[in-house]
């Protein structure tokens, strides 16, 4: 108690020093213009009047990204990436460090609700449009970043080292094995040792907390910078810089600051406040975030009855499980994730919002997204004979959105799409 | 007409300010509540604290004369048992001292006495030589260092030089006497090192 109020005298102390610090900043400015560089970006932005709450889950994302570095970094202070000690260094966060639980529980969390913003964020780009021309480089390196996460994700669920740890990172490097010649020495290869081992979960460590994580850093900066070139698209799918007034300002564009700054307060808000609940009152939630077999420590021997992977990539496990040939269910599983990179080539209607388009390109829409649903709950299942037909009937459903989307765009009747916003 | 506005404006920039500083409030307790647990982790944690724990010493098998080194809280901790001799020579050697009194406060008060210990056979002292952090080493054999040496410890890292009761020569490079640290003595022959008494 007596450290968090001493913070928040400081902060106030600070808030209120810094209006006697103008000439200091002044002297900076000149030298780095700092002030310059978020008037032109945060203040001058010219985003659409009309985003809607779609159009917040962008910037949660880098929210939570940044939470999850922090997280990280202080976990990383107490965790021992060894086989013998992993396990029991985690515990030791949990029950003797200081708020250990509470950094755990809150890095845990976020990884799920990363994904959850994730999701939906791609969601918009997908209602929306925001893929088409002249979007289609953002839109790469957003697919880019999706297969980054997913790589980070799973190194950082491998360093508990309990039971599911294990048998998830054997599971999926296992898969590379189905890669025709080099299959199996790539396998030996990425594990560093004949089987997986602590020599693995080392690596994955160093990949997890230095390889992924700064490339994901990057990434999201060259994301940012694509989205500034283009300009943000919106719910109507018009394009705002078409239209300009004397000044060059895009007549039907506000500044993103103070109008968007304000308009994410609440949403953030409310974002912390599910974070929280869910980090005080429903950590594990109900198996989804910590499976109960990741209470055991690490056996090679002793394989798991049910192996999943974290609930994010279960539409994707779904798809490996559903086709009966090993080396094909491995590349259905790869290419579920990476056709969404041929989307905007897929696509040939000219119109962006699904709010214009045809009938048929709304139910294609709906169709893959139910499909997705539907494999992500039976992914997260065990396999058994009626739910098997179910995941295959998805997975068809999902692949057939692809095979769809030309046709659709091509013979689908779309609506007029206005010229402003209304 | 147009103060009217003008009024209007005043007003409402009136309200926002109140909003920016009650918002900027909130904010700061946010950033002071987040910052609470960050900054509780760094401390030790449990484990760190039980391994700095104070530690039980057998005395009884210390010989007259001998040195016994433990650890506690990753420092060496001397326990020698000083014969009458050596006790008598810590009185001889007062104006080559430079806090013969010990007024430094480099000891608990119960050691701050001419022999620096509770039971004057029986001196504990830090090992860490005051100057860089050395560990001295323990010559009791009068002359051993020079022709006037009655017995103590020396540094051999820069020459500081303590005498039997951890306390500092004058013209030294070390600037204080040696620490001891707090003990207590459980029973005749139980040393505890780390707390004044039983907690």
């Amino acid at each position: 108690m007596g450290l968090f109020l001493s913070l928040l005298l400081l902060l106030l102390l600070l808030r209120f020093a810094l209006r006697f610090g103008s000439g200091v900043f002044a002297w900076i400015e000149q030298r780095l213009p700092v002030a310059h560089f978020l008037y032109e970006h945060l203040g001058r932005y010219p985003a659409p009047k009309n985003l809607n709450y779609w159009y917040v889950f962008g910037a949660l994302a880098l929210l939570t990204i940044a939470m999850q570095f922090v997280t990280g970094i202080w976990l990383v202070m107490m965790y021992i990436p060894t086989a013998e000690h992993a396990f029991s260094s985690v515990q030791a966060i949990m029950r003797e460090v200081p708020y250990g639980w509470l950094i755990r529980y809150t890095h845990a969390t976020g990884a799920s609700l990363l994904f959850v913003v994730l999701y939906l964020h791609v969601f918009r780009s997908l209602l929306y449009g925001s893929y088409k021309q002249p979007r289609e480089l953002l839109w790469l390196s957003g697919v880019l970043l999706m297969f980054l996460m997913m790589a980070e994700a799973y190194t950082g669920y491998v360093l508990p080292w309990g039971q599911m740890s294990f048998w998830a990172c054997k599971v999926i490097l296992s898969l590379f094995s189905t890669i025709p010649w080099i299959g199996d020495d790539l396998v030996v290869w990425l594990q560093g040792d004949y089987e997986v081992s602590g020599i693995t979960l080392h690596r994955f460590f160093a990949f997890h907390v230095l390889g992924f994580s700064l490339i994901v850093l990057a990434m999201v900066f060259l994301h940012i910078v694509l989205l500034h070139v283009a300009g943000s698209n919106n719910p109507e799918g018009v394009d705002i810089l078409a239209t300009k007034d004397k000044q060059g300002w895009p007549k039907d564009a506000i500044g993103y600051y103070p109008y968007f700054v304000y308009k994410y307060i609440p949403v953030v808000m409310l974002y912390l406040l599910l974070m929280v609940l869910m980090i005080f009152y429903f950590p594990t939630a109900t198996d989804f975030i910590f499976e109960k077999e990741n209470f055991r420590p690490a056996d090679p021997l002793v394989t798991p009855a049910h192996i999943r992977p974290a609930w994010y990539l279960s539409p994707y496990y779904a798809v490996l499980r559903a086709v009966p040939d090993k080396s094909i269910g491995a590349l259905l599983m790869f290419l579920a994730i990476a056709l969404w990179a041929f989307v905007p080539w897929l696509d040939y209607s000219p119109v962006r919002s699904m709010r214009y388009r045809s009938m048929f390109a709304r139910i294609s829409l709906a169709a893959m997204v139910v499909a997705f649903v539907v494999l992500g709950i039976f992914g997260s299942l065990p396999v058994d004979s009626s739910n098997l037909w179910i995941s295959r009937v998805a997975t068809v459903v999902y692949f057939s959105y692809f095979i769809s989307l030309p046709i659709v765009s091509r013979y689908g009747r779309d609506y007029p799409v206005p010229k402003r916003i209304r | 007409m147009v103060t009217k506005v003008k009024k209007d404006q005043q007003r409402d920039e009136r309200k926002r300010e109140f909003l920016r500083g009650l918002t900027t409030l909130v904010g700061c307790a946010g950033v002071a509540g987040v910052m609470t647990p960050l900054l509780s982790y760094l401390q030790p944690s449990q484990d760190t604290q039980a391994r700095g724990m104070p530690v039980e010493i057998d005395i009884s098998g210390i010989a007259m004369g001998e040195q016994k080194t433990v650890l506690w809280r990753q420092k060496p901790v001397w326990i020698v048992r000083r014969s009458e001799k050596m006790l008598a020579s810590l009185f001889s050697d007062v104006d080559e001292l430079r806090d013969p009194d010990s007024l430094e406060q480099q000891q608990p008060n119960y050691a701050r006495n001419g022999v620096r210990s509770i039971r004057p056979d029986i001196l504990v002292l830090l090992g860490v030589c005051t100057h860089l952090g050395c560990s001295p080493t323990y010559r009791p054999e009068p002359g051993a260092i020079d022709a006037s040496w009655p017995g103590g410890f020396y540094c051999s890292c820069h020459g500081s030089k303590f005498d039997l009761a951890g306390r500092v020569y004058k013209n030294m490079p070390a600037p204080t006497n040696l620490m001891i640290p707090p003990h207590y003595y459980k029973n005749e022959t139980t040393l505890v090192v780390g707390e004044s008494s039983a907690s």
